[in-house]
């Protein structure tokens, strides 16, 4: 099945460069006001505008499935669940010793560390996968019939592994009804 | 002329982009038809205002606006005057970024979700692959929007809505894919166009539309349920309850603001019935065979208004639920339901075509909605009322 893509997109499409600069930008600056923002919940906002753009990059790349996976989960449930964790514990005003962490040089080599290893695993992905050189066209549906064919187990698993987080988060919850009674 | 008359709205755009040169004519087109639906859908918002208020004075034997213009059908306008003329107010300790935003990011979020309908032969702004997919992406992220209106009011009723109104959203948000993943099953693939031509043929002049099969109309009931409750539609409009909290996550809202979250409201309603129709109810085919000469883009949008209508009908029959009503509702009935409903299309799907299938299915469906519907009755203990937390 061919990839039906926007009629928009073709011969006039803007280059892949400046789109690239503009969603690159727009990530970034949230990515930053996320951990330079005073109040939490700005900093939680900001995050989703990091979301927004990292799906706006896998639609850029015709990546499209991705892309709408991206905003649905992150921009629709875990930004939402990182507010209600923000609102439900400490409360959105600014402690008075400050919001930034004492220790910022550790979180700075472990993020470097991070940033290594995924650099390294990029530019080495071209000699583990040296038949990629040609932009591949993933459908939804070939999406769907890998994961439920090839992929299934991983899947399985995965599945396995939440029913089991969402199991003990009942749990944990419902600790606190069965000592009230 | 007949199928003049079906393609207008296309034929119209091809020949306005004609004398555009030819480089600007693919971004032109775009651009036309952004502003056709930026045209259409708040004009439809006005005759469902319309609807809404002289349909719910009929109800409660009132007469409903009756001033302006015949019927009172220029009220719309009348009122957005008003709003548009009315003094913006935000609250001195506002977090006034995040309260500008807030109405900014609904309306788009909203609109963009309508880009993907396909409003009739040939009418889909975005024909995508992933259509249904980016139509929830988009629907999910009008919580966020919801969240920040509430947050930045600096309001406790402002706050409280803006939780329930995301609490909510969220718990009918599972359902509401649910439902649709059914249809998406059976169809074998996420366009919507796709899943409209399914849809579109007709045994002894009857449609095939997914409603008449059996998992079909359970799926659209429970879709209908949760559209109801996404949309903060009474019966489920807690997060806007008057009697409780002013008016939940605007309060703090005045003129144009105001009316681009009410604006925003409707247009999801409308978004979300246009869906509905596509997915369960044939979007643009017409309801017999014989009927085909009429327009395509007339029977979805009289399908939308007629959605629009029950709507109002709902809201003027029901009172409203209590919120752990709510949550019960959703997440011990509606969605064990749905995940059946799952099964029973997957075993529809390899079933031969019999009436077999149709017993099967059927029975299974029946059988379970009694059984749930039993249990939940026996476990409400109806008589006097008791509050764990007020003691």
């Amino acid at each position: 099945m061919p990839e039906q893509k926007l009629e928009c997109r073709g011969k006039d499409a803007l280059p892949m460069s400046i789109v690239f600069y503009i969603i690159a930008a727009f990530t970034v600056a949230g990515g930053l006001a996320a951990i330079l923002l005073k109040n939490t919940v700005h900093c939680a906002l900001a995050l989703t505008v990091a979301f927004a753009g990292q799906a706006l990059m896998f639609l850029a790349l015709d990546a499209q499935f991705a892309g709408f996976a991206q905003i649905l989960v992150y921009v629709g449930a875990v930004a939402i669940l990182v507010v209600f964790a923000i609102l439900l514990t400490r409360g959105s005003e600014t402690p008075k010793d400050g919001v930034y962490s004492k220790n910022s040089f550790v979180g700075l080599v472990i993020a470097a560390g991070v940033f290594a290893v995924l650099g390294w695993a990029v530019l080495g992905s071209e000699k583990v996968l040296p038949n990629e050189k040609a932009t591949p066209t993933v459908t939804v549906l070939e999406i769907g019939n890998a994961l439920m064919g090839r992929y299934v187990l991983p899947l399985e698993i995965a599945a396995l592994l939440l029913t089991a987080a969402l199991i003990g988060a009942v749990i944990v919850a419902m600790h606190e009804k069965e000592g009230a009674k | 002329m007949i199928e003049n008359a079906d393609q207008i709205f296309v034929l119209l755009k091809h020949w306005l982009i004609g004398f555009l040169p030819t480089g600007l004519q693919g971004v032109a087109g775009v651009l036309l038809s952004v502003v056709g639906i930026i045209a259409v859908f708040p004009t439809l918002f006005a005759l469902a205002v319309w609807m809404e208020r002289k349909g719910l004075a009929r109800m409660q034997n009132r007469r409903g606006p009756n001033r302006v213009g015949p019927f009172g059908l220029l009220q719309p306008i009348a009122d957005a005057v008003k709003s548009l003329t009315k003094e913006d107010i935000v609250p001195l300790r506002a977090d006034a970024v995040v309260h500008f935003m807030a109405p900014v990011v609904l309306t788009v979020v909203v609109f963009m979700g309508v880009a993907v309908l396909p409003m009739g032969r040939n009418m889909t702004l975005a024909p995508m692959d992933a259509g249904l997919l980016f139509f929830f992406a988009m629907g999910a992220s009008t919580e966020l929007a919801v969240f920040m209106a509430g947050w930045s009011s600096r309001n406790k009723y402002s706050l409280l809505g803006a939780m329930r109104g995301v609490a909510q959203m969220i718990s009918y948000e599972v359902p509401l894919l649910m439902s649709s993943v059914a249809v998406v099953m059976i169809t074998g693939s996420l366009s919507l166009d796709k899943i409209v031509a399914a849809q579109n043929q007709y045994t002894w002049g009857l449609p095939h539309w997914y409603i008449f099969t059996p998992w079909g109309l359970a799926a659209f009931l429970m879709y209908a349920i949760a559209a109801t409750a996404e949309t903060n539609r009474s019966p489920f409009d807690l997060p806007e309850g008057e009697s409780e909290l002013v008016a939940g996550y605007f309060t703090e809202y005045s003129g144009f603001k105001w009316a681009l979250f009410f604006l925003g409201e409707y247009v999801g309603m409308l978004s979300i019935s246009g869906l509905g129709t596509t997915l369960f109810l044939g979007g643009w085919s017409a309801p017999l065979a014989s009927l085909g000469w009429v327009p395509s883009w007339f029977w979805f949008f009289s399908k939308v208004l007629m959605s629009i209508v029950v709507f109002i009908w709902i809201r003027g029959t029901l009172p409203r639920l209590r919120q752990d009503q709510l949550m019960n509702f959703a997440w011990k009935f509606v969605l064990p339901f749905t995940l059946l409903d799952l099964l029973v299309a997957a075993l529809w799907r390899f079933m031969n075509d019999s009436w077999a299938r149709w017993m099967v299915c059927s029975m299974i469906l029946l059988l379970a909605y009694a059984l749930m519907g039993g249990v939940g009755m026996s476990r409400e203990h109806f008589g006097l009322r008791k509050y764990r937390y007020a003691e």
